[in-house]
């Protein structure tokens, strides 16, 4: 492996990548974590933010003096609601998630697999009391499921994997996966390379990564 | 006529049973009925299966009923947060069962329930150990797993606004849960932090039509929302 000459997103930069490929109009759930980031960063365009505690609509956090007790997001974190905004009981809510409304719903995972599957709520098979929320809905709900992660984890080891090792969230749902160093889509042929940050090379970050990287002749880094 | 306020919460929890599975409205704090938890603590019942949400914070509600070793089994699909200290040393201890449920899953068992419905399918959980021991069965090529019904003996609910009738409306997130563990409830009990005439509240914005409620405690103001 050559010297790193390439400089990893933040997670702001992430976020912003992601947004980048949201589209106006957009239904859209967003996950905890840096998935969170995503609403600030798209810009002028409209896309109506859902919460599975029932808002659609979502608006940024209020400022502290203008704080709303009764309206809170899925992380239970303070939020507003925009103009035109709607309230609905959980059955509606995942009505909305589990019916295919939603155009997307990016999330944050502990692993992905070149088959689309995706681990992201329990950290080993014995975790004693491990909480799913709404991850297994989302995940097999939404029309879009995308993935933002760090490329590794903390110990260094590959998040994207020939086979995750994690307990499962949900069987071959994720189609794009964004890290701090590349954009993968997840294809019937694995995952294929979309782009890379600036300097890293493929094998450089196919080194790095637990599953073939294809490029498709039309695509560049 | 009908008159479905109580003027204590003893009087709106009634009799409980031990054994009985409660349903707790709320996500988070947010439209949680601390009131009636409190009044289902002082009311004695034991051996309690409860179903919400979460599996509560700090050492009062639902961590207290639990603390006092009077749940048996929990069912909710996001039992560990921040505080949740009281569960999750229930649940090392081994003094506590948990069904993890997928919240989607949960809010439709609920409605199920409420609706008749004794079973149905759905993709949420299929390939994973939430699925384990459940019936599979593939509709137009994809797989789906078979949930039950989830009713309870007793719904504990917050409202905004209620009448007489048990017409209910709630307060912006606070709805979560309460509409469908009202209809999911044999019995539904409220706290509402106003009361309405009958008529008073525009019929366009009722969210649990009174046939779902049971019996109303008015508790103005006294329990706001973390």
């Amino acid at each position: 492996m050559s010297e790193a000459s390439y400089t990893p997103l933040t997670r702001p930069k992430m976020a912003a990548r992601v947004a980048r490929d949201v589209e106006e109009g957009w239904y859209v759930n967003l996950g905890i974590g840096i998935p969170t980031l995503i609403a600030d960063q798209v810009g002028d365009r409209e896309v109506i933010f859902h919460s599975e505690n029932g808002l659609l609509g979502m608006g940024p956090a209020p400022a502290p003096d203008k704080i709303d007790p009764w309206l809170i997001n899925a992380g239970k974190q303070h939020v507003t609601l925009n103009k035109g905004g709607s309230f609905f009981h959980h059955a509606d809510s995942f009505a909305m998630i589990r019916g295919g409304h939603l155009d997307l719903c990016v999330l944050g995972a502990f692993e992905v697999a070149s088959n689309g599957d995706i681990a992201n709520w329990a950290t080993a098979v014995d975790d004693s009391a491990p909480a799913v929320g709404g991850a297994m809905d989302l995940a097999v709900g939404a029309a879009r499921v995308w993935v933002v992660m760090e490329h590794l984890t903390k110990e260094g080891k590959p998040r994207l994997v020939k086979s995750c090792s994690y307990p499962l969230t949900a069987l071959g749902v994720v189609q794009r996966i964004y890290t701090n160093l590349a954009v993968i889509d997840v294809t019937s042929r694995g995952f294929v390379l979309r782009e890379t940050v600036p300097g890293l090379s493929l094998s450089d970050l196919q080194a790095i990564t637990g599953a073939p990287l294809l490029v498709e002749e039309n695509s560049h880094g | 006529m009908i008159d479905k306020f109580v003027r204590s919460i003893a009087e709106a929890i009634g009799a409980v049973a031990d054994g009985a599975t409660i349903l707790v409205g709320g996500f988070g704090s947010v439209g949680q009925p601390n009131a009636l938890i409190e009044g289902l603590i002082e009311q004695g019942a034991k051996n309690l299966t409860v179903v919400a949400n979460n599996a509560g914070t700090g050492h009062t509600g639902l961590a207290k009923l639990m603390e006092l070793g009077r749940v048996r089994r929990i069912l909710c699909s996001f039992p560990r947060s921040a505080g949740s200290v009281v569960f999750e040393e229930l649940y090392r201890a081994g003094k506590i069962e948990l069904e993890i449920v997928p919240q989607g899953t949960l809010a439709e068992r609920l409605r199920a329930a409420g609706a008749g419905i004794p079973a149905f399918f759905t993709p949420t959980a299929v390939g994973t150990r939430l699925a384990e021991g459940k019936e599979e069965r593939e509709f137009d090529g994809r797989r789906y797993v078979m949930e039950t019904a989830l009713p309870g003996d007793l719904a504990l609910i917050e409202a905004w606004r209620a009448d007489r009738l048990g017409n209910l409306t709630y307060r912006e997130s606070g709805r979560n849960f309460n509409p469908v563990m009202a209809m999911a409830g044999k019995v539904a009990v409220v706290q509402s932090q106003h009361i309405a005439e009958a008529g008073e509240i525009d019929p366009e914005t009722i969210i649990t039509p009174g046939i779902f409620v049971d019996r109303v405690v008015h508790l103005p103001y006294g329990d706001l929302a973390a």
